[in-house]
């Protein structure tokens, strides 16, 4: 690990730039299957400690179920824009009626039925491809949209804000989660807190990463858990390690899993009821405790320095063979 | 069927501790009607089985949706695929990125060559299990798959089979956290939402949200407020939030070392410190098994 101050960033380790010195872009997602686990915690606290340094930082909360950034990082929103989903709508008097079921027989998500003569749209069960439109011999398929949530702007100090909202009773995530990624596609130093879980929206969120920080509880849920998100992200490709968060509280199996796996290890924050107790109130841990700080400098650093290396890897492959493949 | 279903919004609130330690004092409580049928549906972070150690007795694969794949023999680059395709799932080689496939069929309408068609994909297992406190149904979805709302549903159906054979009218269900597709899913038939709230800034913003969730769809709230003493200002608060909602707060649970300590030793904390709260746990089981005084 890093080189470690308690007052401060580590002089020229943590130095200002577009994304990093050698201008690479870093996109850092915090993952873990597990919820609840300290994603939010480590990931404004990076937050704070980067834009502390100088970097110019854009956090992206893509928990749009539950998101939680803006409490440890109060946000003045500027920007609210709806995300919408294109559904069909359907023009009934061109619709050739019983004589075609075509749209009925073709949507795979049976979010179409005909209702006394007219067809009908479930839309909380349309996922919006568009076969319907595609398919009508009558053209009487036209465009409507669900609103799937909000993506919103803002700016909580020196650190850019962006995050969505997902709407109650929305089934649908996923889409949400890549726009309020495309609404910060440009810049250079992200950080980007994911929901839980392993399935789709999780991907959503960590697809594109540069490197992807898996934050774990030292408890049996916590290993189970962070197994089921290390097997998504080797199966994506993705750069990760693994935060051990509230060290202490449980025993040492996940810490021997990471051995025989051979998963890095970005740093232990030893857990406290005190700072469990800050974090209810919605505080920065960095802020005040040393010791928490020092651990989450030396996982940015880490982070930083495996992105770099891995760009210096690829840009010298490139050099060497012209034509390489890599890992996305 | 009264089916008790226990959410949080945020995750790690304790939904799997309390519901573990709901099941086993549901169990040993001999109320009417035997103990509840359990379906773990945290389909993509399951955890209850580590507690409840079950006897897998039956196992089913879980046909999700179908995914689409591109013969290469057959097709013509044309592009029509990669144009028509709203989720970016025709990769540059005009092979589907599988992980971005919906399984919406647009690709094989539009394709002039017949080069690509659908086919059903195994997303994940489910499971008819014994456990000391009861029958349990469970799931694992694959790595990445979709369709965990479909799974939850596929579970919920099981359960509800099962209750059906024993003759038992009450399901405890885990629940996923946030507020999406497998909580959705979960609420499909709810009788009751369980909510877990620790007193957080975070999770009482997120608690808010499952209730207007449950609100939209209906169903009536109890809350177990776990952690209380972490941040008293914020317990009040929820208690405050509670009562002016009309949610029925069946208890306080402190932070407390021996919820981990338990989980370690594979116990619910019912089991592990069984002083403390098997007495606790069996009396919120009573009043959520009983209709009237759960149902505000």
């Amino acid at each position: 690990m890093a080189a470690l101050h308690e007052n401060g960033p580590v002089p020229g380790a943590l130095s200002p730039g577009a994304g990093d010195t050698d201008g690479t872009a870093l996109k850092i997602a915090v993952a873990s299957g597990k919820g609840g686990t300290g994603k939010t915690t480590v990931a404004v606290n990076l937050a704070a400690l980067a834009a502390e340094a100088g970097h110019s930082v854009v956090f992206a909360d893509c928990d749009v179920e539950e998101p939680n950034a803006h409490v440890f990082l109060p946000t003045v929103w500027e920007r609210e824009e709806k995300a919408l989903l294109p559904i069909p709508r359907f023009l009934q008097e061109r619709c050739l009626g019983e004589s075609c079921r075509i749209c009925l027989d073709l949507c795979r998500f049976k979010a179409l039925i005909r209702m006394a003569g007219d067809i009908m749209l479930f839309p909380e069960l349309c996922h919006g491809c568009g076969l319907c439109k595609l398919a009508c011999p009558a053209g009487a398929v036209t465009g409507d949209a669900r609103e799937l949530g909000v993506v919103r702007r803002g700016a909580s100090g020196a650190i850019r804000m962006a995050g969505g909202l997902s709407r109650v009773g929305e089934a649908m995530s996923s889409p949400l989660i890549k726009a309020v990624k495309q609404s910060v596609a440009d810049a250079p130093f992200q950080l980007w807190d994911c929901p839980p879980g392993t399935a789709c929206p999780v991907i959503a969120a960590v697809s594109g990463a540069d490197f992807v920080i898996l934050v774990a509880e030292p408890t049996a849920f916590g290993l189970h858990d962070l197994t089921l998100a290390v097997g998504l992200v080797r199966a994506l490709g993705l750069p990760h390690g693994v935060v051990i968060n509230r060290d202490g509280m449980g025993d040492d199996r996940v810490l021997s899993y990471l051995e025989r796996e051979g998963i890095a290890l970005l740093g232990r924050i030893p857990g406290s009821l005190e700072a469990a107790r800050a974090s209810a109130r919605g505080g920065l841990l960095a802020r005040t405790f040393p010791e928490i700080r020092a651990v989450l400098e030396g996982v940015l650093e880490t982070v930083r320095e495996a992105v770099r290396a891995k760009a210096r890897d690829r840009s010298l492959a490139q050099a060497g063979q012209g034509d390489v493949s890599c890992a996305r | 069927m009264r089916e008790i279903v226990v959410l949080s919004g945020k995750g790690g609130t304790g939904k799997t501790s309390v519901t573990a330690a709901l099941a086993v004092c549901a169990a040993q409580s001999g109320l009417a009607g035997g103990p509840p049928v359990l379906a773990d549906c945290d389909v993509d972070a399951a955890d209850l089985h580590l507690v409840l150690a079950p006897t897998v007795r039956e196992g089913h694969e879980f046909l999700g949706g179908d995914k689409a794949a591109i013969d290469a023999a057959l097709c013509q680059s044309c592009g029509l695929c990669r144009e028509a395709c709203r989720f970016g799932a025709i990769g540059g080689d005009f092979q589907v990125i599988e992980a971005a496939c919906e399984g919406c069929g647009v690709c094989a309408y539009v394709c002039p060559a017949g080069a690509a068609s659908l086919s059903p994909v195994v997303s994940g297992d489910w499971f008819v299990s014994e456990t000391r406190a009861g029958i349990m149904v469970h799931a694992a979805l694959r790595l990445g798959e979709e369709n965990s709302g479909k799974l939850v549903s596929t579970v919920k159906k099981a359960a509800r089979a099962e209750a059906k054979r024993l003759g038992r009218d009450i399901l405890l269900v885990d629940g996923s956290p946030g507020i999406g597709c497998p909580v959705i899913a979960s609420l499909g038939g709810a009788s009751t939402v369980l909510m877990v709230a620790e007193p957080t800034l975070s999770a009482v913003h997120d608690i808010k949200r499952v209730h207007a969730l449950a609100r939209h769809f209906g169903i009536p709230c109890a809350a177990v407020l776990n952690k209380s003493d972490i941040c008293p200002e914020l317990t009040r608060e929820l208690a405050a939030f509670c009562g002016e909602s009309g949610i029925a707060v069946l208890g306080e649970l402190p932070y407390d070392p021996a919820f981990v300590a338990a989980q370690l030793a594979g116990q619910s904390v019912a089991e592990f410190a069984p002083g403390r709260y098997q007495d606790m746990f069996t009396r919120m089981w009573r009043r959520l098994a009983c209709d009237e005084r759960c149902a505000p």
